[in-house]
Order: structure tokens, then C-alpha cells, then sequence
């Protein structure tokens, strides 16, 4: 067990000390009405205070649970450390969960108090607060719209901060009684319960401790060297492990400042303003910035549109040779500086990326070329590799060793092993407790000896020794004649097209690999109007005659790349269609971090699936929608299926997978 | 100046009265001796067939057209017509049919010039930009603010409004209206070209500014779904006359407002 110092061991701790140590700097900011309102260390802890003490008025006590809904906002994260402070364990929830997941939640982790964002998060609570007997107050920070609502059950939080103040000032005892809660913290009380989304059946909430999420922050601020001076800026979901440690504990404990957008779609303006120094994001924001910046381009004047293309060349030349420091001759220097002035600085300035110390990737596979575009604009953009059940941190890239088709080195106190049939196993300070109330599933994945399976097929890349992840370990399947088939593997290839948003292969037991794909609305629609085609509907668009000869030239692309890699080249794809609709979170086809639930998606279009290998040319298909509001409708059409030619396969003997 | 208030008056109390208004152009007979009363806190929803006189009606009570005959009392004061300009010192805000925004300028810049009748401070201290000026801005600026928060427009905030769809154009031209702090709010088919996502949002706006702001309303609008939902009371207008003045169910089965929009009868071959 690493040590931690028993003073600083829990959040609260932190925050005290923070308050102490670096009063003045800022803790927090949030854009409210267009202006930036920012609340020091010491400003932080008063606030806090004063909440805490409103939650022990409610009731709120050591061991209880209490829900966190809404976006990253400063009351909602002052909400966990305010419970924390008593003793109580917060369970952040998807804010953008449907009903019925959020009352599975809700129920599951027994509840008694849930702090809200909004109306809209009222709405939902209240809609299934007849299934959670022990749900008490819903307390929630925007007032809007919440005029005439049942009081009883309502507070705001304003008002309950206020209860605490008049508390704290009525009674000299209230402050000494709440400083010593908080000093029976310790680092084994539980820190948070995180549901994870889970690509298989309900999820299931991850205990994570003190110690658990505090010496994971701390290894990783070492690691990359982050100090109070960082800027970060919170926007990924709260109930995500990755926003609780980035945007919560890592902050915490280095003492740096988070930003708050002003509302979920200014993220990039909000960013922009602040100049961020440390970022975190899933492959598909970096997908789809470079997506936007290829639209905008493709749209720009000729002479822009030349300097960009051959600008661009150059940094895919000479860029991430310059920022992992090796030997680059003068020219290519000056060359170089020349695209970072018109070109790589107002790139990277206009998504807010200027500043960036430390970008990171992780969550998915990022497309190489991706990966390398923006490396190559000079921003030093590095993959790791976590989960929820290790407090994130399982492999991240240090500086200057990156590669595009790697997830790192084991990180500070991590230890990895690969199983005999290629799954990765970790073992840290940061490995969760459990499953909270199910033991089986625990049993299932944590080994009594500490070592929790990934359900990730991997290897230690010999060149480079750091950790290959190739696919989900359940995903790698095989072909009927034994080919190795990696389905991510190709898909990944294929979303490396900015006209293609998702895709889907299915290939496993069966004769051959067929595709289905989800076309990127912006980038298609962008193209259709360049080249004259009339569309009305996304539906119509994606079965447009054209929009298939477009991503057919990109699927034989695909299948040329495949066939000059011996392991994956007896799975080229034979034949692909374009989905009608978006895959979508609320259909349950991704998970809320947008992950494929491809055994959904696979049952769900079955008709498809079919067509694929009955040898038909289009198919009907009618599937049933859920709109954000929750109420349900059927979309039906009929898809047409593509052949494609294969290559023959260039490298000659087949490799078994590991 | 603002007239002044009519202090603390129970709900319902009439706002604005049209007695007997007739308005015609040359030979065309526009309207025809329309009454009806706007009260207090309400929706009121004008429709009627195209043609039927709704923008018409709209554009008297605002004093952009001048009836030949009729009253037009609001707020107790009575006259023969309004002046577009004593209408919006009076609280009397409006949007357009088709959009009146000032397409060069960003959303921010539109909503402010919404402000301009608020505005104490002259061209001189304005160029100044300093002391009671700049104070005054900072305070138009807020309630600008705040208006984008409650319309959810802080992502465009900065971005000029020709290049915004138009369901955005709509909610930026209804904040500018807002931006006077009017007491009567007129909206000429607000969700005219709208698909229903961006219909729906509009409704719900209409009807939280009606509730928070506790703005009296009058709308113009073709969908009647919308119209059925969002209004407390509904007059219909058909070839410049008042053919109906009910609550909304009721106006549904008047028989003359079917006829109106569906014909007689026994020319119906629907």
C-alpha cells in the first residue's frame, strides 16, 4: 500500500489545507451571464462549509449515500466535498440518463439526498421518486422554472447554504464539530461511487477510496510534472472517473484551477478564454475539431486552402520530430516556424488549444492519422490507458516516447501482466474496493490477490515496450476459415474518414466481414452541397447513390491498408452499408461515453445483419427510436448493400493472434 | 417617458382594449370594426386565415398603421391611434414575420440596440465611454446577459446573425423584444419555417417568459396546435371581421371559425 500522509488522506483535508497554504490563488471559475466569476482556495472552503453543514441539517451522515445530477458546475462538485466532508459518499449520475436508467441508479445505491442542476433534473428525479422510498430532499442550484413545484421536497442551494451559515455564525461549537468530522475521515472511507456505463448489461457501481483516487492523482501530477499554475477546464460528464479525477481530485491535490463552461455547446469559446494547460478528451473531440477544421478549410479560398495543404505536409514532416526533441535539420526548423505562425497557432488557437502542456487521449482507439495531425501542429498530445476500476491511471505515454498504435508505459506503482489467452491484468494503489452490492461481479473481475481484469486483449509492443491494446478481449473473433478478426481494428481505420462517423464490423463465425456505417452528418452534408447533391433528411442523405460511391472508394482504401498487414489481412470487407440512422446513447447502441454496444447493435438490425450474408442487395428495416424527451418512435427504411472487391493478401503467412 | 404604472391591480385587468377599429387602404378593407381586449397576464392569440387581417391588427395596436375609426385604450389611456413611438416608451415590444434583425451585427449587439430606449446617457458621454456612461453600459450589458442565459443563446453570443439558422434568428429577435422590458409582448408568427424541435423550444420560451417575466402576450400564429396549447384566450379574424373570441376549446367547435378555415359545407371536399 503506498503511503499517504495522514493529515492530507481525504478531499476535505485537502481543501482545509488548501485554503491554508494557497488561499488567494483560484480554485474555481465559472462563465456565468459572459463573465468569468472565480471563487479562491479560501472562498472555495466557505462554500463548502457552508453547504456541508446545510447537508447535515437535511440529515446527511457518515456512510450515507446521496446522488450528484447535472453538468459541471462549481455548486455540483462543492456538493461532493461538502458530503465527503460528513462523512458521506456522493454518487455523481449521467445527467443526460433517461429516466429509467437514472432510477436504476438512484435505487441501487439507496440514496437519501439528490443534488440537482435544474428543472430538468427535477423533472426526472420526481418522475421516479415513487420507486426510492428513502429519497429525501432534492436539492437543486438553478432556480429557473421551479416556481410553482412542491416546496416541501424542493430546496435550493442557496438556501440550504444559507441555513449553514446562520448555522455556523449562530453556534461558536458548529465549526470545531464540522472541522472534526472531517478529520475523522480517513483514506479507506469510501470517496465516490461511480456507475460505469458498461458496453455489457446494467452497470455497476465502482467504489472507489481516498486512497484509491488520491494516490492515483498524485502519481499522475507527478508524472507530468502539473502544479498549481495548471488551467483545466471540466466538461466531460461528472459521473465519468475521468472528470472525478481530472477536473476534482487531481485539482484538489495539486492545487490548480478548474473552469466551468457557461453551458454545454461553449465549451470551445469558454476553452478558448481560458487557454487551458492540461486537457483530457476521448478520441472523438479531437476527431471531430479536425473534422470541423477540414470542413472549414474545404471551404476556404483556393490560396488559404494551398498554404493550409502544404503547411500541413510540412508539420506531418518535421512536427513531432520537433516535439520529441530529436535532430531536425534548419530548414525544416524554419519551415516550420514559418506554418507555426499562419497556420498551427491560429489552428490550435481557434479550439481554445494554445497553451496545452499536456494533452491526453484515451477511452477508444484514436485513428493514427488523428493522433498524429494534431502532434504534428505541435501539441504534445499523448495516449493513456485506464479505467474506472483502477481510478483511471493503468499506462500513459511519457514525454517524448509516443506512438500513435500504443497506450503507454505502466504508470507510477502500476503493475501489469497478460494473461494466457492475452488479457490484460493491472494491479495498483488505485484498484477499487468493488462493485457496490455485488460481490459476484466483483468476484469476476478482482482477484483475490489484487489483480483486476481489463477484458482488453493486449501486448507489450517489443519495440517500443509499451502496451498494444488491439480490441476488447470478448471482440477478437475469428472468421469461419480461422482468419483473425479484430473488429475495432478495422472500424478505427474506416473512422479515420472524417465523412465517416461510426461503423460497425461484423465478421466473427461468420464468412466473411461486412460493415455497417453511420455517415458524419456535418462532413457528408458539407460535401453534398460542394458537389450539387440534393438531400432532404439525414436518412435520405445516408441512402444517397453517391454518398455509397463516396465511402465505397473509402472502404476500398480500407482494404488496400488491410491487405498489406499480415495479421489482419484475410478480414478485408466484402460487403457495406450505410446505416438510415445515427447510433445513438439513448437507444442504447452506445454507451453514454459514445462506446459501440455492439451486441445491441448487432440484435437491433438483425435484418441487416442478414442481408449481408443471403447475399441480398438492400433490405427493410424499421427500429424504434427514443427521443430526449423520452417518448418513443419507429423509423423505417431500406438499405442498400454494397460488394467490394478484396486484395489479394500481399504478406503470405498468417500470424495467430496472441 | 413610461407611463405610469397603473400600480397594483388584480389579474385580468384589461391592458389593452380595440373598440370598433376599422383600417382600410384605398378600397381594401384591411379591418372592419374589430374589438377586443388584451388582459393582464394572459396569451392571447390572434389567427385567422391568410389575409384575414392578424398582422394588420398587430401593427395598429403597435402604431405602425393608423385606423380611420375606433378606440385603442392601453393602460387606461384611451386615443384614436397609436404612435409607434409611444408604444415603445408605453412597454409595447414586437418581432416580425418575417425577421427585422440587424444581420451584420452579433446576437449580443442585436439585443443590446433592444436596449436603446433605455438609454439615459446622450452621444457625448457615450463616445466618452466613462463614469455614469460606462456604468450604465455595464448595467444594459447584464440584462442583456441575462436574457441569453434565459433564451440559451450564450453559445452564439458573438457570432454575427446572418449566419445563424433561422429558428435562432427567431429567438434572437424575440430577446431583443425582450431587452425593452415590455409589459405587452406582440409576436408575429414566432414559429413561422420552424421544424417542430425548434417549435417546441419556442413555445417554451413563450410561455416561461410569460410566466417569470409575467409578460402579457399577443401572438399571431398558423399552427394551431401551438396556438391551442400556448394561449388562455383566442380571437379569430376572417376577411377583417371578428368572427370569434373564446377560450380555446371553445373556438375549436365554434361553428363560424370552421367555416372560416374549412369553408361552407357543402364546398368542403377534404
Amino acid at each position: 500500500m503506498q503511503s499517504i500522509d495522514g493529515s492530507l488522506d481525504t478531499l476535505p483535508k485537502l481543501l482545509i489545507h488548501n485554503a491554508k497554504v494557497i488561499g488567494a490563488r483560484p480554485a474555481m471559475r465559472q462563465k456565468d451571464l459572459g463573465i468569468w466569476n472565480t471563487w479562491s482556495w479560501a472562498q472555495m472552503l466557505e462554500e463548502v462549509r457552508a453547504f456541508s453543514v446545510g447537508l447535515a441539517e437535511l440529515g446527511l451522515k457518515r456512510g450515507d449515500k446521496f446522488a450528484i445530477i447535472g453538468s459541471n458546475r462549481p455548486r455540483l462538485y462543492w456538493a461532493m466535498c461538502a458530503g465527503q466532508a460528513l462523512g458521506a459518499v456522493p454518487v455523481p449520475v449521467y445527467a443526460d440518463a433517461v429516466a429509467e436508467e437514472m432510477a436504476f441508479v438512484l435505487a441501487h445505491a439507496e440514496v437519501i439526498l439528490a443534488v440537482v442542476e435544474d428543472q430538468e433534473q427535477v423533472d426526472k428525479v420526481i418522475a421516479v421518486a415513487d420507486r426510492l422510498p428513502r429519497l429525501g430532499k432534492l436539492i437543486y442550484d438553478e432556480t429557473r422554472g421551479l416556481k410553482d413545484y412542491d416546496h416541501d421536497r424542493l430546496i435550493s442551494f442557496a438556501d440550504l447554504q444559507a441555513i449553514g451559515r446562520k448555522k455556523l455564525a449562530a453556534d461558536d461549537e458548529c465549526l470545531a464539530h464540522w472541522e472534526a468530522g472531517v478529520v475523522e475521515g480517513k483514506a479507506d472511507d469510501l470517496s465516490v461511487i461511480l456507475y460505469t456505463s458498461g458496453t455489457t448489461g446494467r452497470s455497476k457501481g465502482v467504489m472507489l477510496t481516498h486512497r484509491n483516487t488520491i494516490v492515483s492523482a498524485r502519481n499522475a501530477n507527478a508524472f507530468d510534472c502539473l502544479d498549481q499554475n495548471e488551467e483545466v477546464i471540466a466538461y466531460l460528464p461528472l459521473a465519468w472517473v475521468g472528470d472525478y479525477i481530472f477536473s476534482f481530485v487531481q485539482a484538489y491535490v495539486a492545487g490548480y484551477c478548474v473552469n466551468c463552461p457557461e453551458a454545454p455547446d461553449t465549451v470551445v469559446q469558454d476553452r478558448r478564454e481560458i487557454g487551458t494547460t492540461y486537457a483530457f478528451a476521448p478520441p472523438r473531440v479531437y476527431e471531430n475539431v479536425l473534422t470541423l477544421t477540414m470542413v472549414r478549410m474545404a471551404d476556404a479560398g483556393a490560396i488559404k486552402r494551398k498554404a493550409f495543404d502544404f503547411f500541413v505536409g510540412v508539420a506531418r514532416r518535421w512536427g513531432e520530430k520537433i516535439l520529441d526533441g530529436e535532430k531536425v535539420p534548419l530548414g525544416g526548423r524554419l519551415l516550420y516556424a514559418i506554418g507555426r505562425f499562419f497556420v498551427y497557432g491560429p489552428v490550435l488557437n481557434q479550439f481554445g488549444l494554445s497553451r496545452i502542456r499536456v494533452a491526453y487521449t484515451a477511452g477508444e482507439a484514436i485513428g493514427p492519422e488523428i493522433f498524429r495531425f494534431w502532434r504534428a501542429m505541435g501539441m504534445n498530445l499523448k495516449q493513456l490507458y485506464g479505467q474506472t476500476e483502477a481510478s483511471v491511471y493503468v499506462t500513459a505515454q511519457p514525454d517524448g516516447e509516443i506512438y500513435a498504435d500504443t497506450v503507454g508505459t505502466p504508470s507510477p506503482d502500476v503493475e501489469i501482466k497478460i494473461s494466457d489467452k492475452g488479457e490484460v491484468l493491472f494491479r495498483s494503489p488505485g484498484v477499487f474496493t468493488g462493485y457496490y452490492k455485488d460481490a459476484e461481479k466483483t468476484a469476476e473481475v478482482l482477484t483475490s490477490d489484487g489483480w483486476v481484469h481489463t477484458g482488453d486483449a493486449g501486448f507489450f509492443d517489443a519495440k517500443s515496450g509499451q502496451l498494444k491494446i488491439i480490441d476488447r478481449a470478448k471482440d477478437v473473433g475469428r472468421l469461419n476459415d480461422g482468419t483473425v478478426f479484430a473488429p475495432k481494428y478495422i472500424e478505427n481505420k474506416l473512422k479515420f474518414y472524417p465523412n465517416i462517423r461510426e461503423a460497425v464490423a461484423i465478421g466473427a463465425d461468420r464468412d466473411f466481414v461486412g460493415v455497417m456505417i453511420n455517415i458524419d452528418q456535418v462532413a457528408v452534408g458539407s460535401w453534398a452541397e460542394r458537389n450539387n447533391v440534393v438531400y432532404a433528411s439525414y436518412q435520405d442523405l445516408a441512402a444517397h447513390p453517391r454518398v455509397y460511391d463516396m465511402i465505397a472508394s473509402h472502404v476500398d482504401e480500407v482494404n488496400r491498408l488491410l491487405s498489406e498487414e499480415e495479421m489482419v489481412a484475410g478480414a478485408q470487407i466484402k460487403r457495406f452499408l450505410i446505416l438510415h440512422k445515427e447510433l445513438d446513447p439513448d437507444d442504447g447502441e452506445l454507451t453514454r461515453t459514445q462506446k459501440l454496444r455492439r451486441g445491441h447493435i448487432i440484435d437491433r438490425y438483425s435484418p441487416l445483419v442478414e442481408a449481408f450474408y443471403n447475399g441480398s442487395s438492400a433490405a427493410q428495416i424499421s427500429t424504434q427510436v427514443t427521443f430526449e424527451d423520452g417518448h418513443k418512435g419507429v423509423i423505417a427504411a431500406r438499405v442498400a448493400v454494397r460488394d467490394m472487391k478484396t486484395y489479394p493478401v500481399r504478406a503470405t503467412k498468417m500470424v495467430r493472434a496472441a | 417617458m413610461r407611463a405610469p404604472s397603473s400600480g397594483d391591480t388584480a389579474l385580468g385587468e384589461v391592458l389593452l382594449a380595440v373598440e370598433n377599429v376599422s383600417l382600410s387602404f384605398g378600397g381594401v378593407r384591411a379591418l372592419t370594426a374589430v374589438s377586443f381586449d388584451i388582459r393582464k397576464g394572459e396569451i392571447r392569440a390572434i389567427i385567422g386565415p391568410n389575409g384575414a387581417g392578424k398582422t394588420s391588427m398587430l401593427n395598429v395596436v403597435n402604431g405602425f398603421y393608423q385606423p380611420q375609426s375606433g378606440r385603442i385604450t392601453f393602460k387606461g389611456e384611451a386615443r384614436n391611434s397609436m404612435r409607434p413611438y409611444a408604444a415603445a416608451r408605453g412597454g409595447i415590444a414586437r418581432t416580425f414575420q418575417n425577421l427585422a434583425l440587424f444581420r451584420g451585427m452579433t446576437t449580443l449587439d442585436n439585443i443590446l440596440a433592444g436596449r436603446a430606449l433605455k438609454m439615459r446617457r446622450g452621444l457625448f458621454w457615450q463616445l466618452i465611454r466613462h463614469g455614469p456612461a460606462l456604468a450604465e453600459e455595464v448595467e444594459h450589458r447584464r440584462r442583456v446577459e441575462e436574457i441569453i442565459d434565459f433564451l440559451e443563446i450564450a453559445a452564439i453570443r458573438k457570432i454575427p446573425v446572418g449566419r445563424l439558422p433561422y429558428g435562432l434568428q427567431k429567438r434572437v429577435e424575440l430577446g431583443r423584444a425582450l431587452a425593452m422590458e415590455p409589459d405587452l409582448l406582440l409576436l408575429d408568427e414566432p414559429m413561422a419555417g420552424m421544424n417542430l424541435e425548434e417549435k417546441e423550444d419556442m413555445s417554451r420560451f413563450i410561455i416561461d417568459v410569460n410566466q417569470q417575466y409575467g409578460t402579457t402576450i399577443a401572438l399571431i400564429e398558423h399552427d394551431m396546435g401551438v396556438v391551442m396549447d400556448l394561449s388562455d384566450r383566442v380571437v379569430v379574424l376572417d376577411y377583417g371581421r371578428k368572427i370569434a373570441d373564446a377560450a380555446p376549446d371553445d373556438v375549436k367547435r365554434d361553428e363560424n371559425v370552421i367555416r372560416a378555415y374549412l369553408g361552407q359545407p357543402h364546398g368542403v371536399s377534404v
